[in-house]
């Protein structure tokens, strides 16, 4: 007889709701009146992300003490809390950017949301991963789900174009990440994070290679340059509400679970990562930013923008310290706010225009959608790490662990780039503001469609996060150090 | 209300005020005489707090002190000096007059126009008062926001580029202020200005001082300057060259004087020369700048390199001196604008080839051009006059050859100053002055005659100002830069 491992049902419980939640909204495609089927979704949807929010919250009230469960398969401990909270926030905003994203019209409804929640599970289900089987597993049910959700509008060239594309280059990461455990396996015969670290010896040229190749899987979800060359096609291809979601929650997932890794399983290859993160962290700053100064489509501006910012979140985790930990933790929470505020303003001119947007079309915006305008000046100014937003802290802690770590050259790599990266998004802010609309005659043929409740409240609720986690930093920093004690520093 | 709120309310009230003019939808006139009454409010806050402060205490005052992030020994930490105190005083007062001004003038957009230029003023004062590094910075950057919108919205044809290269300049600057900052914070365990101690790091002086000399700006660094003195609408330039400026100062001060006794004294005679070269170049091009705007601009260049003589001369003389003359520049180089911006209504340019002749028949524009004129000239009894003497006597300890470059650049100031009047009120009536425009009106004397009459109160008493900045002594300037 097989012995079954015990469960901690309750650890599990975000990702479960989630999973339940979109089983249902499935099933509501099929037994849903078509009339009724949007709102049913998007209510179960929208209950599970709460759900699942409240349930990583109690599990990060009760994980003080980090422990394996599931026969090794998954940590409960505060850091995987951590990202599924911000995980489910994301989602939760995702969601109420949807409502009104309609790729197909009213067709295939259930599915999209069934696919957005059916997502973030696995992006929970990986941060908590703690085997080299089950991180290869929560990445794949992710990305599979994600694939689909980028091609959802297949009518459009551009969205078919985004989901292969997604395709082809993410198989290929997570090809490398399979292989790259292969190797670590091959030399350690373990696929527990801790034990690896037990196992292998320094120096080991198999497990370095493996490390290596992990890392570069890791390094495509996380869109880091040089693994970054799909993220401006998707994100300006999949449905802008999609790729709100994407910026903010696959980065928090990716990097979440790479910091967990480096730190469990390879504490002995401390030197060789550290090093190799700070290059990627300077290469994602350099291509990020240098690319994004030419765009002037604001999906792909802002995908370069995530492109850099994913080097800023890198900076902390080449730290690999406490102070690293919290540091990314921290960032995540504004960079999560600011980018799906940042596109759901996107997705309201998109949806007010009816085609892409781009700097033109945003002139005069900030006058006439003084909300909006408003929230997309503070999304850019946070973005560009400007005080008054939580942009500007985590940039602080980022750069304050990258010198407690004597990585003084990321802190200078990062001051140059945040230079740099002025540029285009006082840019965006010019457009909004600087330039009349008459000039440019943007406006829609027949008037605007009516005002987007739940995407204003989307968009208002990450401008409160984006705000208030400059004036409520304490709060928000010990959370993010007691999940960071999780890791093993 | 309790003492230690006033230094916060400083920054609350203008913040607060600004969301208020910014959030309802007032008409118009309600949305400017609410900035206005607000700015006055600020002023009538500021005296309560000067007389609320001890001069004869050279320590930290009305300070108050909450945790902000507490692992890396960051505070929100405000309070003030007597210096200190001076420059929120020239802030308060010349926003009030700035506020004014662009009510008379009126603007486009008016709840956001007033609401940013109250934020600014919160901003501004947050500058002043900031005792904690993150404070300051966030204050620092956060002036920057109201000013790229003031400048890039409302301001002349050019106002695009304007911005951008004040903004490129600006923010190069802060974000190697940062990085100083994350490494002297993290060196010395926490944030505080008080709680630190000195470091005698040349890099991360350097880093301090690139910020403030771009803010300043200081020569070689003021590459911004033209554009957006001219490019932005005469109460902005106001600010901007009145006290925007006078950030710089604060930071000079408050952090490079008082942390890096070492760096300081070794590169001395570096920022001295800069200074003078500053000083020398400022008031030459001013002197052959072919617009108004362009000459108050360059002599505030050439003004701001004064200060930094006075600052850099190590002496109590020189540091009252730059207070002093930073407090009497603020209010002379508003006042200045101001007076631009009346002239360009009035003759639809600024160019000094086209004005001329404007006194015949305009007695009241004609005698306050000529009074403000005469103080920023710094004749003997002006409050300029004061200032820059004491800069002199101060930089005179270090090598007397500063003092003469300083005392040299003071007769420049004189010919540019006297240029500027005689181009504006004497010689023929200019091609685009026409005999219809109107002497300056009661408004625009109700903002410019308050302004002048500062500026006469401290010619009178210019003691009041220099002898209670470190409260009077050596020993309190001292106990600024070795941090109380």
């Amino acid at each position: 007889m097989i012995q079954t491992p015990t469960i901690d049902w309750f650890a599990l419980m975000p990702v479960l709701v989630l999973l339940g939640a979109g089983a249902v909204s499935l099933l509501g495609a099929v037994l849903v009146p078509a009339g009724v089927r949007r709102p049913f979704s998007f209510f179960v949807t929208g209950l599970g992300f709460a759900a699942a929010f409240g349930y990583a919250a109690t599990l990060f009230s009760e994980s003080e003490h980090g422990e394996t469960i599931v026969a090794g398969a998954m940590r409960r401990d505060r850091w995987y809390a951590f990202a599924a909270l911000i995980i489910c926030g994301a989602g939760f905003l995702a969601t109420l950017v949807s409502w009104g994203e309609r790729p197909r019209g009213d067709e295939h409804v259930g599915e999209y949301f069934a696919l957005l929640s059916t997502a973030a599970a696995g992006m929970i289900f990986l941060a908590g991963a703690s085997n080299l089987m089950t991180i290869f597993l929560g990445l794949e049910w992710f990305s599979i789900a994600l694939y689909i959700l980028c091609a959802v509008s297949a009518e459009r060239p551009a969205a078919l174009e985004a989901g292969l594309k997604y395709l082809v280059v993410g198989s290929f990461g997570s090809a490398m990440l399979l292989f790259g455990s292969a190797l670590v396996y091959g030399a350690t015969g373990e696929l527990e994070l801790a034990r690896i670290a037990s196992t292998a010896g320094a120096g080991d040229r198999l497990a370095v290679a493996g490390l290596a190749l992990i890392l570069v899987g890791l390094g495509f979800k996380a869109s880091a340059a040089p693994f970054h060359m799909w993220t401006p096609d998707v994100y300006e291809g999949a449905p802008t509400a999609v790729t709100a979601f994407m910026s903010a929650a696959t980065k928090t997932a990716a990097l979440v679970l790479a910091y967990r890794v480096l730190q469990t399983a390879f504490p002995q290859e401390h030197g060789f990562w550290t090093a190799t993160i700070g290059a990627i962290a300077v290469a994602s700053l350099a291509v990020g930013n240098l690319a994004a100064l030419v765009q002037r489509d604001l999906k792909r501006l802002l995908a370069y923008s995530s492109i850099s910012h994913a080097g800023f979140m890198l900076i902390p985790i080449a730290a690999a310290t406490q102070l690293g930990g919290r540091a990314l933790l921290f960032y995540l929470v504004p960079y999560s706010a600011m980018s799906i505020g940042a596109f759901a303003v996107v997705a309201a001119r998109e949806r007010e225009l009816g085609r892409a947007v781009d700097l033109d079309s945003l002139s005069g915006m900030g006058w006439e959608r003084p909300f909006l305008g408003i929230s997309l000046w503070v999304f850019m100014l946070g973005f560009a790490g400007l005080p008054l937003t939580g942009g500007f802290v985590g940039k602080f802690y980022a750069f304050s662990a990258a010198y407690d770590a004597g990585m003084i050259w990321l802190v200078i790599a990062g001051v140059v780039a945040t230079a740099l990266s002025l540029y285009y998004y006082l840019g965006v802010i010019r457009a909004l503001y600087m330039r009349l609309g008459p000039e440019l005659r943007p406006a829609a043929v027949g008037g605007s469609p009516p005002r987007e409740t739940l995407l204003h409240v989307a968009v208002g609720a990450a401008l409160v996060v984006t705000v208030g986690s400059f004036f409520a930093v304490q709060p928000l920093i010990e959370l993010a150090r007691d999940a960071a004690t999780a890791l093993p520093f | 209300m309790s003492s230690e709120w006033l230094t916060t309310m400083l920054v609350l009230l203008p913040v607060g005020g600004g969301l208020a003019v910014w959030l309802f939808p007032w008409t118009r006139y309600q949305a400017g005489s609410l900035a206005v009454l607000i700015a006055l409010v600020e002023v009538g806050l500021w005296v309560e707090t000067a007389l609320a402060f001890d001069f004869d205490n050279p320590r930290l005052q009305l300070s108050q002190r909450h945790e902000w992030f507490s692992d890396l020994g960051v505070s929100y930490h405000v309070g003030l000096y007597g210096w200190s105190l001076w420059l929120t005083g020239a802030t308060v007062v010349v926003m009030a007059a700035a506020i004014a001004y662009a009510f008379w003038a009126g603007r486009e957009r008016p709840r956001a126009y007033f609401g940013l230029m109250l934020f600014l003023t919160g901003a501004i004062a947050g500058v002043f008062v900031a005792q904690d590094l993150l404070v300051f910075y966030a204050f620092f950057e956060a002036m920057l926001i109201p000013l790229y919108a003031l400048v890039g919205v409302w301001g002349g044809a050019g106002r695009i580029g304007a911005t951008l290269k004040f903004v490129i300049y600006t923010m190069a600057g802060s974000l190697l202020m940062l990085a100083a900052i994350v490494v002297f914070g993290l060196q010395q365990g926490t944030f505080d200005l008080v709680d630190s101690g000195t470091s005698n790091s040349v890099w991360l002086f350097l880093g301090f001082l690139a910020a403030f000399a771009v803010k300043a700006p200081l020569f070689p660094l003021h590459g911004w300057l033209p554009d957006a003195y001219r490019e932005s609408s005469p109460e902005v330039a106001a600010v901007l060259s009145g006290i925007v400026s006078k950030a710089a100062v604060f930071g000079l001060l408050r952090i490079v004087l008082a942390k890096f006794p070492e760096p300081v004294s070794d590169l001395r005679v570096l920022v001295l020369a800069f200074a003078s070269a500053g000083l020398v170049y400022g008031s030459l091009v001013a002197f052959r700048a072919p617009d108004l705007r362009g000459v108050v601009a360059y002599s505030s260049l050439s003004q701001m390199g004064l200060i930094t003589l006075g600052l850099f001369s190590g002496t109590t003389l020189g540091l009252n001196g730059a207070i002093l003359h930073s407090v009497s520049h603020a209010l002379v180089s508003t006042s200045l604008f101001l007076l631009a911006g009346a002239i360009e209504r009035r003759a639809a340019t600024g160019e000094l080839a086209f004005l001329g002749g404007m006194a015949r028949g305009r007695p009241a524009l004609a005698t306050v051009l000529l009074a403000v004129g005469v103080i920023a000239l710094a004749v003997p009894g002006s409050s300029a006059f004061a200032g820059e003497f004491l800069i002199l006597a101060g930089v005179f300890d270090v090598g007397w050859w500063w003092a003469a470059i300083g005392a040299g650049a003071i007769v420049l100031a004189a010919m540019y100053t006297l240029r500027l009047i005689s181009a504006v009120l004497h010689v023929a009536p200019g091609p685009r002055v026409t005999e219809s425009a109107l002497d300056l009106r009661p408004a625009e004397l109700g903002i410019i005659v308050p302004l002048l009459g500062v500026l006469l109160a401290l010619s009178a008493w210019p003691n009041g100002i220099s002898a209670h900045s470190f409260a009077g002594d050596f020993a309190g300037a001292k106990q600024v830069q070795a941090s109380p």
